[in-house]
């Protein structure tokens, strides 16, 4: 994912997008968007990001908690090309 | 049986989509419903208690859609009922309706309920087919249904069937879409089953119909760009491949009839010699996994020649099955959609057809409205 260009503030507070819902899906065994008539699988480092999405916590903030969790450094790069992504998409609000 | 039930739990993913058709009943009369020819033919409509219970037992199996359909869903008096028991076990919700009874109300109170989306068809349902887009009265309760709609702070899409008679008016179709402040138009082709086979040579657009429709729809994309995301659908019959059938049988999709049969998909109780499970008898794990309906024609081994040692089989899955058995008399043959299938020139004759201008066809048969009378009668 790194040749994904990003120029997002790292203060901002990203929310998830009006028409999209994030749910658990025990069947699945993973975190779904789910949408209009449709559905998006996350996988688990995509999950652990966008749960963390509420318009209140800062990207900083997130990058922050997600190392603290995952009890390493570096994560900036991976979560601000998620985030990137996730706004293409039209998943989040930044 | 290529896979016995054990290995089918395992290997068969959840029913992830689940339509249901709470009612046939409808105050439309359109020429292209996939509605059942005989659907006034049916048992009864499962009750309230009976639909409850299926959206339970259906997300306990992993679905996460629930799409609220018919026939008009509106015109049951419960469907709030209905939507606030899917919301509350997580379904992301969505109704399908011509907006006719869509009141400020029931949308208040569906909104309430939790609804998450609002699927508005054009109704190109009354008898006076040509005049339906100018038609005042359709028009006033289009805008009406789409003020509601935005008020509840649903997203605005909009859903218009196409086909021979209405195609040639692709640009006011999509201004009208303009109009109302839609974000998403689907101009969706009419495909060939229950009534709209019956009407097929009266509704299959020509070539030159169809590629002018798309050359202007693609001028409105540009114009347009993201206010308004167009999706244009083509008719199968215009494909040389066929299109992987509501995602392979038995895969993504259950539909629940208003009568509580269990099928792959909406048309699919047209295959005779199937018998399909009802959610009367049977809960939805059983009738996804483990019933001989939903195992029918998942694995390749039904699958024959030219499907059978195709290098496409697992991309399109041999097609549908519902138009194998239509234009084949085989719901295991190939659909005849594709240009390996021997009988392809079932659909090329379609298509031929199609060509001749109206004014030059010998046979001028008369459209065929959907009506519960014509239904009673039809036989299947």
């Amino acid at each position: 994912m790194s040749d994904v260009q990003t120029e997002i503030d790292l203060q901002t507070c990203p929310r998830i997008a009006k028409l999209f819902k994030l749910q658990w899906e025990e069947v699945q065994n993973s975190w779904v968007l789910l949408y209009p008539e449709g559905m998006v699988k996350l996988n688990a480092s995509a999950g652990e990001i966008m749960t963390r999405i509420d318009g209140v916590t800062s990207v900083i903030e997130l990058v922050r908690a997600l190392e603290l969790k995952f009890n390493t450094t570096g994560l900036h790069a991976d979560v601000l090309d998620f985030l990137t992504i996730a706004q293409r998409r039209g998943w989040i609000k930044l | 049986m290529s896979v016995n039930a054990v290995d089918t739990v395992s290997l068969v993913g959840p029913p992830l989509w689940l339509l249901a058709e709470v009612t046939y009943r409808c105050p439309l009369h359109c020429v292209f419903c996939y509605n059942p020819v005989d659907f006034a033919q049916s048992g009864p409509e499962l009750s309230t208690e009976d639909w409850l219970r299926v959206l339970r037992e259906a997300r306990a199996a992993g679905s996460v859609q629930c799409g609220f359909s018919g026939g008009e869903p509106l015109v049951r008096e419960d469907l709030e009922i209905l939507v606030a028991e899917a919301h509350r076990l997580g379904f992301y919700t969505n109704l399908l309706t011509s907006g006719v009874g869509l009141t400020e109300a029931r949308a208040t109170a569906l909104k309430l309920a939790g609804l998450d989306h609002v699927q508005l068809s054009f109704q190109d349902s009354t008898k006076e087919l040509n005049d339906f887009l100018s038609h005042t009265k359709t028009f006033d309760l289009k805008r009406r249904t789409a003020d509601i709609i935005k008020a509840n702070g649903w997203p605005m899409v909009l859903n218009c069937v196409i086909h021979r008679l209405n195609i040639d008016y692709i640009e006011q179709i999509i201004d009208l879409a303009v109009e109302l402040g839609a974000e998403y138009l689907e101009l969706a082709n009419s495909q060939y089953y229950s009534w709209a086979e019956i009407n097929r040579d009266n509704l299959l657009p020509s070539r030159e119909q169809i590629e002018r429709a798309e050359r202007l729809t693609n001028a409105y994309r540009e114009l347009l760009g993201d206010k308004l995301r167009i999706i244009f659908v083509v008719p199968d019959y215009y494909e040389t491949r066929p299109k992987k059938c509501m995602n392979g049988w038995g895969n993504v999709f259950l539909t629940v009839t208003p009568d509580g049969s269990a099928l792959p998909c909406h048309t699919a109780k047209m295959l005779k010699g199937i018998e399909f499970p009802n959610v009367r008898d049977m809960n939805i794990s059983d009738i996804w996994y483990r019933s001989t309906a939903f195992n029918y024609f998942r694995g390749d081994s039904w699958m024959k020649d030219p499907c059978r040692t195709c290098a496409d089989k697992e991309k399109d899955r041999g097609g549908c099955r519902c138009q194998a058995y239509m234009l084949t008399g085989d719901a295991a043959n190939a659909d005849p959609v594709c240009d390996k299938s021997p009988m392809h020139e079932r659909v090329t004759q379609a298509v031929d057809y199609a060509q001749i201008p109206d004014a030059q066809r010998d046979i001028v048969k008369p459209l065929v409205f959907r009506d519960p009378k014509a239904s009673r009668l039809a036989k299947v």
